[in-house]
């Protein structure tokens, strides 16, 4: 896509990605990818490699995995583990601030 | 202002705060090497941004922060024994100025540590500009050589209301940069971006030709912005689902009632089904996050007490008290 010099840029929701780009974007090998879907870390949809198409969310997972891989040198399965634990952590702590704001019971306008 | 690990050329500014590295991991000066990596180990599971992504997310990477900067001075015995010639009757957080050309004489290696590279360490080298930082490779092009520029990748925070509406707003980004001298400096550069309506938490904005540029005649790479949605207190978003508080009074919940909700699009009429309990959802189909499919927008029932201010309030309640006999310890039910 051509850049423009307009001040205001181009912007769009990037929907799906393919392989080939989810890649290029995330500066990983295609291998390496392959592997996290593999163990269910990506989820694509589509059948084969070529139809896989990735959510962009996938781009912010990738990072992740290789922040973990480095900062704690974990294996893929690790980083696995330690991303369903901490998103399932998140989600409880979320339940949780939600449920003790209920507690002090806040006067109705 | 922070100490940032930069590597060969690495200068300390003239005014800064001091920083105890040792404090900050935990250990004491004459701590051994391995004490040291046990103690960053330790730290970094506990600290790490990817593990604590709950509400005390932005805490624990603050001190992340910390613990890396530490650990990479401390894990490189050439700036170990550079930190230490500092002394050590410094306190955390005095204003220090380091004594002239404290570095002379220590020969940086530079390339001994991962974490020589800016983007290793620190939420502003990683989190903004994740992976490669702008390093300027203009002056190595070759005349014909042509490489397209790096893409870059940012977070903004939208709020639940933008992700609703859509628009256009100015975000600040803050790019790490290496000027002449090899030091990270941070460009400030305001970028307007334009909203989609019905984004969602976690999907990209890719805004063309905005990251690198390219050398040569090859394209400029764009810049990806991850969005993260806040949600205002008593909102809850799930993909493209929002879940919100919906205060009822005893009398509604018990009777039902028609009432009016200010919800992220505007009034609605709702109708409050009779004996709801508290915690009930009461769906409003199409009415989260606009898309195809839209979300659905979810009242979370909460019963609210009116307080008993007049006497005819107590008498009403003492009323029902007799009249009701109901009793909510006993089993489910009633």
């Amino acid at each position: 896509m051509a850049a423009r010099t307009s001040p205001d840029p181009e912007c769009e929701i990037v929907t799906t990605l393919t392989l080939v780009e989810l890649c290029r974007i995330s500066g990983t090998t295609r291998d390496w990818v392959i592997e996290l879907v593999d163990e269910g870390v990506l989820d694509p949809v589509g059948g084969g490699q070529t139809a896989w198409r990735f959510e962009s969310s996938s781009i912010t997972v990738i990072a992740r995995v290789r922040r973990l891989q480095h900062d704690l040198c974990l294996n893929i399965p690790g980083a696995a583990l330690v991303l369903s634990l901490a998103d399932e952590n998140a989600r409880l702590r979320q339940h949780l601030s939600q449920a003790a704001g209920d507690a002090p019971g806040t006067p109705d306008p | 202002m922070s100490w940032s690990p930069a590597g060969p050329g690495m200068r300390l500014q003239a005014q800064m705060e001091y920083k105890d590295f040792y404090k900050a991991l935990g250990v004491g000066r004459d701590a051994t090497a391995d004490e040291i990596k046990r103690a960053y180990r330790k730290l970094v599971r506990k600290y790490h941004p990817d593990v604590n992504t709950g509400p005390d997310g932005a805490g624990a990477e603050q001190k992340f922060k910390e613990i890396g900067e530490a650990y990479d001075v401390l894990s490189d015995p050439e700036k170990r024994a550079a930190y230490d010639q500092l002394g050590a009757s410094w306190t955390e957080g005095q204003a220090f100025r380091p004594p002239p050309d404290w570095d002379a004489g220590f020969e940086f290696s530079g390339a001994g540590h991962p974490s020589d590279q800016p983007d290793q360490f620190g939420d502003l080298f990683r989190d903004l500009f994740s992976q490669r930082a702008a390093y300027d490779r203009g002056g190595q092009a070759g005349a014909r050589v042509h490489v397209p520029g790096q893409d870059h990748h940012a977070k903004i925070l939208v709020d639940l209301a933008e992700a609703y509406q859509g628009g256009s707003r100015e975000f600040s980004l803050r790019k790490p940069e290496l000027d002449a001298e090899g030091r990270i400096t941070l460009r400030e550069r305001a970028i307007r971006v334009t909203i989609p309506k019905g984004v969602r938490d976690g999907q990209h904005i890719r805004l063309a030709g905005q990251g690198a540029p390219g050398v040569g005649r090859g394209k400029p790479g764009d810049l990806y912005l991850e969005v993260a949605l806040t949600a205002p207190a008593g909102f809850r978003i799930d993909g493209r689902d929002v879940y919100m508080e919906l205060p009822l009074t005893p009398w509604e919940a018990a009777l039902g009632a028609r009432i009016s909700v200010d919800t992220p699009s505007g009034k609605v009429d709702l109708r409050v089904p009779d004996h709801v309990q508290p915690g009930k959802k009461l769906r409003l189909k199409g009415r989260g996050i606009p898309g195809r499919p839209a979300g659905d927008l979810y009242g979370v029932v909460k019963i609210v007490i009116a307080p008993v201010e007049t006497e005819k309030a107590r008498k009403l309640y003492e009323e029902m008290a007799r009249e009701t006999r109901y009793d909510p310890r006993q089993k489910a039910g009633g």
